[in-house]
């Protein structure tokens, strides 16, 4: 049984259609990215898998339990987290203080301060500084890691190599087989492809809130993945 | 002589300011609430303390261990209720309801107890003061007020700093949304929030009640200066709203030792001076999102 189900969903902002009849499936353990261009509804569909956003139609399931309407914050202590687009840290807190927000639902795991400075040790240098003082690439492993302190079955990134140097990118995606090692599914929305394809057993391109192409990064050629990003 | 007395008598004043803008400071500052109902409830708690005092005969601070839980349970169903509904809809919406609810409090007060100026009788206490030099005596009253006032501070301060209620207290005033990504149930931290503002309410109504005559509609002058006092002191900081309190508190005793009659205008002229010149308040949270 997948761990995570999305079958046919559409999805509003207001009179705005995001999302048209899309259907996802993630087993355990698995890393998909999701790619698309903007406006593709990639971030539209996390959002309806953490609970911020409801689909008026079609269903979610995790673990096999239909999830629409259970609030954001009841999704935590089921396993799923959510490290948002743009990051949000909280700019008030220190970046520790946001690693420790980020435990609240005391799931319990592998995941916590020690293993996570270890992963990620430019966190550990910088654990006392302000979330709003914190650099671009600083705030990104903070999100991350903030996500993982709640030991989830899937973490959701969203967009991570948005507005960060090459080399700061890199650097972050390099926690990520030590993610995967512990058995989390892992769901990643990238615009960056060949990012999304070094990462993830399988690739779903999206386009207008539409699936347009799917399948292993091995056995997509460039072509066909150009010709589905644009829509060409 | 006299003005050094002053400036004492307005830094004790000012920490009774402090108490009472305590919780407006926490409701602001943890979800961009303005509590119009702020003040009634003081008074609501002032007249719970002088009912219980009278009728049961239990001492004045004794009533404080049924206001103050009283007031907080009320604040959390009050939150639970009205409040969180009212966020969720335009920004005016919480202003109204809050502002509805002073005129409905302050009209069931009349009700109840009429117009007549009431007080809570502590007996001896009342008029009891140490002599520090031969000129300036403090009263042991307003004294106890004002450590009751800074303690409140200091303990609202060290409880948002150190606790991990008080952490996602801060973090869902910083981002109510990601909050959520955290589980944390903002509705939740929202009514708690309340509860101890209007518990706090509670306390510092009691202390009013002793300290000063009042009658229902002395909810709006409270509301007034307990909310110059945050404004003095920087939104959402709430060391800033003791430091607001107390500038508040010394404007309006050195003010009415300048002019007699005048002091409460002198008060407010501050009040207005910083509101013009420094309009986030003197002592401003740094961070802000």
């Amino acid at each position: 049984m997948a761990l995570l189900e999305v079958e046919n969903i559409d999805v509003f902002y207001g009179d705005v259609q995001a999302i048209f009849g899309l259907s996802l499936s993630i087993e355990e353990g698995q890393t998909l990215a999701v790619i698309g261009a903007n406006g593709a509804g990639k971030s539209t569909l996390l959002k309806s898998i953490a609970g911020l956003c409801t689909p008026a139609t079609g269903e979610i399931r995790f673990n096999g339990e239909r999830i629409n309407d259970v609030p954001p914050h009841r999704r935590v202590p089921l396993g799923i987290s959510l490290t948002p687009e743009g990051r949000r840290i909280f700019p008030s807190l220190t970046l520790e203080e946001n690693l420790l927000v980020g435990a609240h639902s005391k799931r319990p795991g592998y995941w916590n301060l020690a293993t996570l400075y270890e992963t990620f040790p430019l966190l550990a240098d910088r654990r006392s500084r302000l979330g709003t003082n914190a650099s671009g690439g600083e705030q990104q492993a903070a999100a991350i890691a903030r996500a993982l302190m709640s030991n989830p079955k899937i973490l959701l990134l969203d967009e991570v190599s948005l507005g960060l140097a090459p080399v700061v990118v890199e650097q972050i995606y390099s926690a990520l087989p030590a993610i995967v090692e512990q058995g989390t599914t892992v769901l990643v929305v990238e615009q960056d492809v060949n990012q999304a394809m070094k990462v993830s057993d399988r690739v779903q391109c999206l386009l207008d809130g539409r699936t347009v192409l799917e399948g292993k990064p091995s056995e997509l050629s460039r072509e066909r993945i150009a010709s589905a990003f644009f829509g060409i | 002589m006299q003005w050094a007395n002053a400036v004492v008598q307005g830094v004790i004043l000012g920490g009774l300011y402090a108490l009472l803008a305590a919780g407006l400071s926490l409701m602001f500052g943890v979800m961009r609430l303005v509590n119009l109902a702020h003040g009634a409830l003081a008074i609501v708690a002032a007249y719970m303390g002088m009912v219980l005092v009278n009728e049961t005969g239990i001492p004045p601070f004794a009533t404080l261990l049924i206001v103050v839980p009283v007031m907080a349970l009320a604040g959390w169903i009050l939150q639970r209720t009205l409040l969180n509904t009212a966020l969720n809809r335009q920004a005016l919406a919480p202003i109204l309801v809050t502002f509805g609810l002073a005129v409905i409090l302050q009209n069931l007060m009349l009700e109840l107890f009429t117009a007549d100026n009431q007080s809570i009788d502590v007996g001896s206490l009342a008029g009891a003061s140490i002599q520090i030099t031969p000129n300036i005596a403090v009263g042991v009253f307003p004294l106890l007020t004002f450590v009751v006032g800074v303690a409140v501070i200091a303990g609202l301060q060290l409880y948002l700093a150190k606790t991990t209620t008080g952490r996602a207290m801060r973090a869902t005033s910083d981002d109510r949304e990601a909050a959520q990504l955290m589980g944390i149930d903002h509705r939740n931290i929202y009514a708690l929030a309340t509860a101890i503002a209007v518990g706090l309410v509670g306390l510092a109504g009691v202390f009013l009640g002793v300290r000063t005559q009042f009658n229902p509609t002395f909810g709006d002058v409270t509301l007034i200066f307990a909310f110059e006092a945050v404004i003095i002191g920087g939104l959402g900081s709430l060391w800033g709203t003791l430091w607001g309190g107390i500038i508040l508190g010394v404007a309006q005793v050195v003010g009415a030792q300048a002019f007699p009659s005048s002091g409460v205008l002198l008060g407010h002229i501050v009040f207005l001076l910083v509101l013009a010149f420094r309009p986030t308040g003197l002592f401003p949270k740094v961070v802000n999102g």
